[in-house]
């Protein structure tokens, strides 16, 4: 029962969560989804991926793609249907995840280790009551932490974690829930990682070099602990986070052609991330209410010192970025097929850093949202229009980019034609953008205050078929297909300005993305076994059309393969679990110059897990083996960043 | 039904054990852009940079007799040299029967025949820049000096290497972060930049006895030094980049008798310059954050009226296809002129080839960034 339900998590977009959290004494108001829907990882499925961070949970997702610097440490951004790193929000309990100097989010930093789900919304989320926020990014994933769940007769929840393996890899963890009355609970987690980043790694040529190295500098320490307060009110719920990470580690460059051995490349970054965030829902009849708030502060410090590493210029920079947020978002239900959502946000953001001639900008974000939902036996729409006002202020007069103001609608459109409901088909429409970040235009010696905001247009079509069966070994059936195209315009690239050292930023790209993401999963009972298998595959053709003179006119996007899926597969017998997945990213080029100079040769990794878990009176013990690129493959994600090759964890929890 | 899961699977599985096949060596890439008679000049070499961290630093190759144009011609003749050239090819040239290419961001000099572009050898020098021989030595600037109490301080030196042996044997300390060398008489000069101590720009050449390979005088020039060209009247030509800002970038001529600065050319910024006979041929494609624009401007300057004869050395309009110009050289022999364009930096570049008058005459597609070309007497085999 248990596996069906999470099975059926898995498969489709996540229905009321309040059926599975039903000994919960706090149950998060989450509703139900309205129209699009998502790809969501979730629960025992997501502690099975042989995943240790958000980003690698994230490339079994259909229509994105990951780029890895490699190692525990390495940078890990995501890029959905290939409109940039950029577009895509994240948000961590609800609430987005801000970068306000670069636009993107390290998903390599944020661990799996306490994550209830990880969902990936095309477009847009559209539950009821969200903030305007969820409705301004051109797609999104939402990271959900666990909610304290406690079984009949207990109040406190205590587990204890110890992963480690190759690179050596260290990763003890505490999670530690208690109830506190019957309205209020509270969830203390810790984690701790060491890793020393070494692995060995081959570069080799046909009839040509063969070598093998080991990536030297990729140390992560980091540490990470969270606190949770939820709570219950008539009617209503809030919650309460602070979350606060701690990290250092080695950048090890890319692996270029050097003499073996004589240099030490040693440059370093420290991290201190700190936030708290909270919110309150609550129902009056009809109307319903959420509103939410954020503090954030981001330290960063970068040091690349010549008395380490003689080949290096001596680099000691630290950025502070502080960020507040601010939001109210409203449902009114005028009737049983009606609804109407309005929401208004605001953000502000401040970026300091110890650079020359630096103007210390700061941004004022105004965000409002009004949506609404119609729903009928076979049809449902959803329309939202989005407004934004985006001012920035600079410390120096003159410097600050003129304050902007736009206008977003989205349109989505479910049909169910048949009457048992397997079928639907959808479509929606999505025009949105993002503002130049503040690097893209204060950053010294490379901002261009005059950029304009860089448009994303997506239109979408597709179609969910599911079935249930009671008999039988295949007891589910579920596929999804959807094809689309989108369009990235006045996209900001660097471009040179003189020489290799002055580069600038400007809106020069247009970009035309045509795609077809489809998943297949299914469910099984093989007699004592239940397992379940899913596959994902994605096309996409991503051209570049900046330019109709250039030769490259029509190239195929840097990073972006005509074709990638995955496969994942996982057995369950008695208290074993065996997971298999698969990925799949083909070739591909470093450049939109599509030459055989630029060519990336495909890659693909199986990774395997064993699980099983041993009661101890009334004590749980699992262990977990994994075993990562079981075939040894040597690759890269990105050119000259090599990833590691066959790796170890073992992962042993206690539950008390 | 369950056994025949396993085995569709156990099949996968095999199939996805296969090992992946390594990929080729990048083979070269011809074109016959038509040839030509340039007395004893067989052709030219032309290194690319690469963008930083791509380890893409390629060479190609001009043939004058046959006419062809080969594009990336060292990996195929070096398999076995691993990651091919390196990471941001910086200087090229020829002396005696080798051929020298600094790569900055793999720090190391590569020593290649000049008859077969067969690597012979490496000289790791670390953040190298430059090159320049005199007597058997090669003479290469670097920004990686000792660093002093303050690391932000950190001066660079020029490192003096046996050709023959290819071994270091001494060290120079100079200014801040120098580029371009010239030796006239028994003195090597060295434009300093300082690009790395934003605002603090060096603005000193230094000058190196090469008997006692010591540093002897410091010449007060002006901000962010670069180029240097020696003409036959026993002046240098020095560039400076300015600040990006304010100052614009101007040519100093400094005189190495006296050992100071002579003339200012106001009016000539650069970006590269070469120097042929009399003429010396100075581009510019300089960059002002205030206007966020370019300027572009393709001079001719005779070294002994110092006059600019012209503004124009390319005179069909063809520098219009340009998106970033970025290297200069001319044949001493034809007197053809060669443009490189950058284009954007990040896909392949052009070479341009123009008659002595400024006519387009050919062009051909090179590695990514093109920028130092070095003519060869010596036929590539």
């Amino acid at each position: 029962m248990i596996r069906a339900l999470i099975f059926l998590l898995f498969l489709a977009p996540p229905p009321d969560t309040t059926e599975v959290l039903k000994e919960s004494v706090v149950t998060a108001f989450r509703q139900p989804e309205k129209i699009i829907p998502a790809q969501t990882l979730q629960g025992e499925r997501l502690e099975k991926l042989n995943a240790l961070s958000v980003a690698d949970a994230i490339r079994y997702f259909s229509g994105v793609q990951i780029k890895d610097y490699g190692g525990i440490g390495g940078l890990k951004t995501i890029n959905v249907r290939s409109m940039g790193t950029q577009h895509v929000g994240v948000f961590y309990d609800g609430i987005q995840l801000g970068n306000a100097q670069n636009g993107q989010i390290d998903l390599g930093k944020y661990s799996l280790e306490n994550m209830e789900s990880v969902t990936l919304y095309n477009g847009q989320k559209s539950t009821a009551v969200q903030s305007a926020k969820d409705y301004a990014s051109a797609s999104a994933v939402y990271l959900q932490t666990r909610t304290p769940v406690f079984e009949a007769g207990r109040r406190t929840n205590l587990k204890a974690t110890l992963a480690g393996g190759s690179f050596g890899t260290v990763n003890p963890s505490v999670l530690w829930e208690q109830k506190a009355g019957d309205r209020v609970a509270s969830s203390f987690n810790a984690e701790f990682l060491y890793t020393t980043g070494r692995y060995k790694f081959s570069y080799t040529k046909k009839n040509g070099y063969d070598t093998t190295a080991v990536r030297q500098n990729g140390d992560v320490r980091a540490l990470r602990v969270e606190e949770g307060l939820f709570g219950r009110i008539p009617d209503g719920s809030w919650r309460l986070k602070f979350y606060f990470y701690d990290s250092e580690r080695g950048y090890p460059g890319a692996f270029v052609r050097e003499e073996p051995g004589k240099f030490r490349h040693e440059d370093r970054q420290w991290d201190t991330d700190f936030f708290t965030q909270g919110s309150l829902y609550k129902e009056w009849g009809d109307w319903h209410l959420n509103a939410s708030f954020k503090y954030a502060y981001d330290f960063l410090h970068y040091l690349s010192d010549p008395r380490l590493d003689v080949t290096t210029m001596y680099v000691d920079n630290r950025y502070r970025q502080q960020e507040a947020y601010f939001s109210i978002a409203q449902e009114y239900r005028i009737n049983s097929w009606w609804d109407v959502d309005l929401a208004a946000d605001y953000q502000f953001n401040t970026l300091d850093a110890d650079l020359v001639n630096f103007v210390y900008p700061s941004r004022h974000t105004l965000l409002a949202a009004l949506s609404t939902s119609m729903r009928w036996e076979k049809v449902k729409l959803q329309g939202s229009l989005l407004y934004t006002f985006v001012d920035d202020k600079a410390r120096e007069a003159g410097a600050a980019a003129e304050s902007r103001d736009e206008w977003t609608p989205t349109a989505v459109v479910q049909f169910i034609p048949l009457r048992d409901k397997n079928l639907t088909f959808r479509a929606f429409y999505k025009r949105i953008f993002r503002m130049p970040t503040l690097n893209d235009l204060y950053y010294t010696f490379i901002g261009n205050k005059y950029l304009k905001p860089e448009f994303t247009t997506q239109y979408d079509v597709g179609m969910t078929w599911d079935k249930a069966f009671v008999k039988g070994p295949v007891r589910k059936v579920g596929f999804t297909l959807d094809a689309y195209y989108n369009e990235v315009e006045n996209k900001i690239i660097a471009t040179p300005a003189s020489n290799q050292f002055q580069w600038t930023m400007v809106n020069l790209g247009l970009v035309g993305i045509r795609g077809i993401d489809a998943a297949l999963s299914a469910a099984f009972v093989l007699g004592p076994v239940n397992a379940d298998l899913r596959l994902t595959y994605t096309y996409q053709k991503a051209q570049d059309f900046t330019d109709p003179d250039s030769p490259w006119y029509g190239g195929q996007i840097p990073y972006i393969p005509w074709h990638s899926g995955s496969a994942v597969a996982g057995f369950d017998w008695k208290r074993w679990h065996l997971n298999y997945s698969f990925i799949y990213t083909g070739e591909r080029y470093e450049s939109v110059a599509n030459i055989p100079e630029n060519h990336a040769q495909p890659w693909y990794t199986s990774d395997l897990s064993l699980a099983r878990s041993f009661i101890i009176g009334s004590h749980e013990l699992r262990s977990t083996l994994e075993v990562n690129n079981l075939f040894n493959q040597q690759y890269e994600v990105v050119q000259c960043y090599p990833m590691p090759g066959t790796n170890f964890r073992l992962i042993l929890s206690f539950v008390l | 039904m369950s056994m025949r899961i396993t085995y569709v699977l156990l099949a996968a599985l095999l199939l996805l054990s296969a090992c992946r096949e390594p990929e080729d060596i990048i083979p070269s890439d011809k074109t016959d852009v038509g040839g030509g008679d340039a007395g004893d000049i067989a052709g030219f070499f032309l290194l690319n940079e690469g963008n930083m961290g791509s380890n893409k630093c390629t060479l190609d190759y001009y043939d004058y007799a046959s006419g062809i144009y080969s594009k990336n011609i060292y990996a195929e003749r070096n398999p076995g040299v691993v990651q091919e050239l390196g990471d941001v090819g910086n200087d090229l040239a020829i002396y005696g029967s080798k051929l020298w290419a600094v790569v900055n961001c793999s720090n190391l000099v590569e020593v290649m025949d000049v008859a077969t572009a067969r690597h012979i050898g490496q000289i790791s020098i670390p953040n190298c820049r430059y090159i320049t021989f005199k007597d058997g030595y090669a003479y290469v600037s670097s920004y990686a000096g000792p660093v002093e109490i303050d690391p932000n301080s950190r001066l660079g030196y020029v490192a003096r290497i046996d050709t023959t042996t290819l071994q270091v044997k001494d060290t120079c300390v100079v200014g801040y972060q120098p580029e371009e060398m010239v030796i006239a008489g028994n003195k090597l000069y060295v434009a300093n930049s300082g690009g790395y101590r934003v605002p603090n720009y060096d603005h000193t050449v230094s000058v190196i006895d090469l008997s006692s390979f010591k540093e002897i005088k410091k010449i007060d020039v002006a901000p962010n030094l670069h180029r240097m060209e020696l003409d036959a009247y026993g002046n240098i030509w020095v560039s400076s980049r300015g600040d990006y800002y304010d100052i614009p970038s101007m040519v100093f001529l400094i005189s190495t008798e006296s050992d100071s600065v002579i003339e200012q050319m106001d009016l000539l910024a650069c970006t590269d310059m070469t120097l042929c006979g009399d003429s010396l041929y100075v581009y510019s494609n300089t960059w002002n954050y205030f206007t966020q624009s370019s300027d572009v401007n393709y001079a001719v300057v005779d070294v002994k009226t110092r006059q600019v004869l012209t503004r124009r050395f390319i005179t069909d309009g063809s520098e219009q296809q340009f998106q970033n110009p970025y290297g200069l050289a001319v044949n001493p022999n034809t007197r053809e002129i060669f443009v490189t364009d950058a284009r954007d930096y990040i896909t392949p570049g052009k070479v341009y080839c123009f008659s002595p008058d400024g006519k387009l005459k050919w062009n051909a597609n090179t590695g990514d960034i093109p920028s130092r070309i070095v003519f060869t007497r010596k036929r590539l085999q």
